[in-house]
């Protein structure tokens, strides 16, 4: 019986050695993560080697300091809007292309498109879609008269233009899932619930959106981890701007780092997103556990 | 009875128009991409849909500037990433998969938290490291980071793939005399081949994606493509052409590699979580 429970050291730290080449690898990221940390409580900058302990003097002027929190206000606005608007549409078309004819199953391969697409690179396409002076969308809008849209050039259209870039590209990462979804649905609930006469809005609320849950709540934690830290499209459109408005934690947290060379000022914001990010997902896991067992 | 039905009629037409919209929304930038890439600049203010293409553009992005180098050394660094990501990867995965061990959820979870990790979080301090080690602006430096893309991708999907395989068939080819080794090269691996090529490509359309590491950790000696196509919108003299030429080169490997991997596409996407 002993010789069953306790099995040779070799046997025991086999799982330990195939996974070393990996925890290589990771240790190797891990460990700038703990030496982040310790600089958020230092004067640590790009311009010099020497450095000095500081406490939490960067703390307490983030949290004291307005940028801050308009700062994560952006960031929440663009998350929200971003992510409610992927998975409204992404669920909707998956709705209408839910049927075996042969439209919907091309409809289904080249609505996926876009999702292979670089944020930087959509950018550059819906740049050359909404210049003032060669974009297709400007022609149109001249249609209406309506002439020189601003887009991201403008602070009051900036937040809108942008979250449209975020929608192209990402509204298809929801559609694919849910569509995924929707096939593995279990036909007999169906068949009772029409041999019933429920309306399909009702067998949509009662039947199909609990069994979708586990799925819709996948899309909902990466469309909302990414979105919370989007930095990609952001830079490419405005940097941040106009003047601040777009200034979410990576891209406030990029320019303390990188432009002013202030690596003490830019970690905290940093570890606040990744405390919100830790916060969500742990939530939203728990929610899809739930779910799944439920299912 | 007759007012419900009328009313899901309207909803189901309601939803076609969306659809046709959103089509339109998600299909006309590649459009457009592809008709100002083969339109001279000429053409370029008063033609929408009829004109006279050209191929200078094309040849105006291959010859002058620096897209091909970057391209090429997108394809080393992305390349080298997910070769580096299946060989630490994939054996990772089956250690996982089929070995219980102390800690095991721990390490599987710490490993899948990179990719819930903000970016910038990393290359901060990735950055003072490399600057020390002169990994700074370096294909090794680069490959070595983008491990935090491909890497966890690989390994969560890849677990899934080798817990589907049942472990009696494992167990009556070890009655039948083969060496571990066998089993894993010659079974194993064989079955799992159609996921493994998948995760990889979609881990290297990840890597090809990538902006912020590249932006950060290198770009004296060695330019990723995004960054280097960022750069065709901001010069001061605006070539459309060469903008839409630069995205087309980007995107059309991906969406052929895209077409390929098409049946794994949800499992992969989302790590495993919805097996599609």
């Amino acid at each position: 019986m002993k010789e069953l429970t306790k099995k040779p050291l070799l046997v025991r730290i086999r799982p330990w050695l195939i996974l070393l080449p990996t925890l290589v690898v990771t240790l190797g990221i891990l460990y700038p993560f703990a030496t982040a940390i310790y600089y958020s409580f230092t004067d640590y900058s790009l311009k010099s080697t020497a450095y000095e302990f500081v406490g939490i003097k960067n703390w307490v002027e983030m949290f004291t300091g307005k940028e801050f929190w308009h700062s994560l206000g952006v960031t929440l606005k663009y998350a929200v809007l971003a992510t409610a608007l992927e998975m409204i549409l992404g669920m909707v078309i998956a709705l209408t292309l839910n049927t075996e004819k042969r439209w919907a199953g091309i409809l289904k391969v080249i609505l996926i498109f876009p999702l292979m697409v670089a944020p930087v690179i959509a950018v550059l396409l819906w740049s050359l879609m909404t210049n003032t002076s060669i974009g297709i969308l400007e022609k149109f809008l001249n249609l209406f008269g309506v002439y020189a849209f601003p887009w991201w050039a403008a602070s009051s259209t900036a937040l809108f233009s942008v979250v449209m870039i975020d929608v192209w590209v990402n509204t298809p990462f929801v559609l694919l899932l849910v569509l995924a979804g929707l096939q593995g649905l279990p036909k007999s609930p169906y068949e009772a619930a029409r041999i019933d006469g429920g309306s399909a809005w009702f067998t949509f609320k009662t039947l199909t959106l609990p069994l979708l849950k586990p799925v819709l709540l996948i899309a909902l934690i990466f469309r909302i981890v990414s979105t919370v830290q989007e930095f990609s499209i952001i830079y490419a459109t405005t940097k941040g701007g106009p003047g601040d408005t777009l200034m979410n934690l990576s891209l406030s947290a990029y320019m303390d780092g990188y432009t002013y060379s202030s690596i003490g000022r830019a970690i905290p914001q940093i570890l606040v997103l990744w405390i919100l990010i830790n916060v969500i997902t742990k939530k939203l896991v728990g929610a899809w556990l739930k779910a799944k067992s439920a299912n | 009875m007759e007012q419900k039905k009328r009313g899901e009629k309207a909803l189901m037409l309601a939803g076609k128009v969306l659809l046709v919209f959103y089509t339109l929304f998600a299909v006309f930038p590649l459009i457009w991409m592809i008709i100002i890439a083969f339109k001279g600049d000429s053409q370029m203010y008063d033609t929408l849909f009829i004109f006279h293409p050209t191929l200078a553009n094309f040849k105006n992005v291959l010859t002058k500037g620096s897209y091909v180098k970057a391209f090429v050394s997108n394809l080393i660094i992305s390349g080298g990433a997910v070769l580096v990501s299946v060989l630490v990867g994939v054996p990772a995965a089956y250690a996982l998969a089929r070995y219980e061990f102390k800690h095991k959820e721990g390490v599987a979870f710490t490993i899948l938290s990179f990719k819930f990790a903000p970016e910038i979080l990393i290359i901060i301090p990735v950055f003072t490291i490399f600057q020390k080690l002169k990994l700074y602006d370096t294909y090794f430096g680069m490959i070595w980071i983008y491990q935090f893309i491909g890497l966890p991708l690989l390994i969560w999907v890849l677990r899934g793939y080798f817990e589907d395989i049942p472990v009696e068939m494992e167990r009556a080819a070890e009655l039948d005399g083969y060496s571990k080794r066998e089993i894993f090269f010659k079974m194993l691996i064989p079955l799992i081949r159609p996921g493994l090529v998948a995760a990889a490509l979609l881990s290297f359309i990840f890597c090809w994606n990538n902006f912020t590491f590249g932006l950060m950790l290198c770009g004296f000696k060695i330019q990723t493509i995004t960054v280097s196509a960022l750069t065709y919108i901001s010069t001061s003299t605006i070539h459309y052409g060469q903008m839409a030429v630069v995205s087309v080169i980007a995107i059309i490997p991906e969406i052929i590699m895209c077409l390929c991997i098409q049946k794994h596409l949800v499992r992969g996407l989302s790590f495993g979580a919805v097996k599609g």
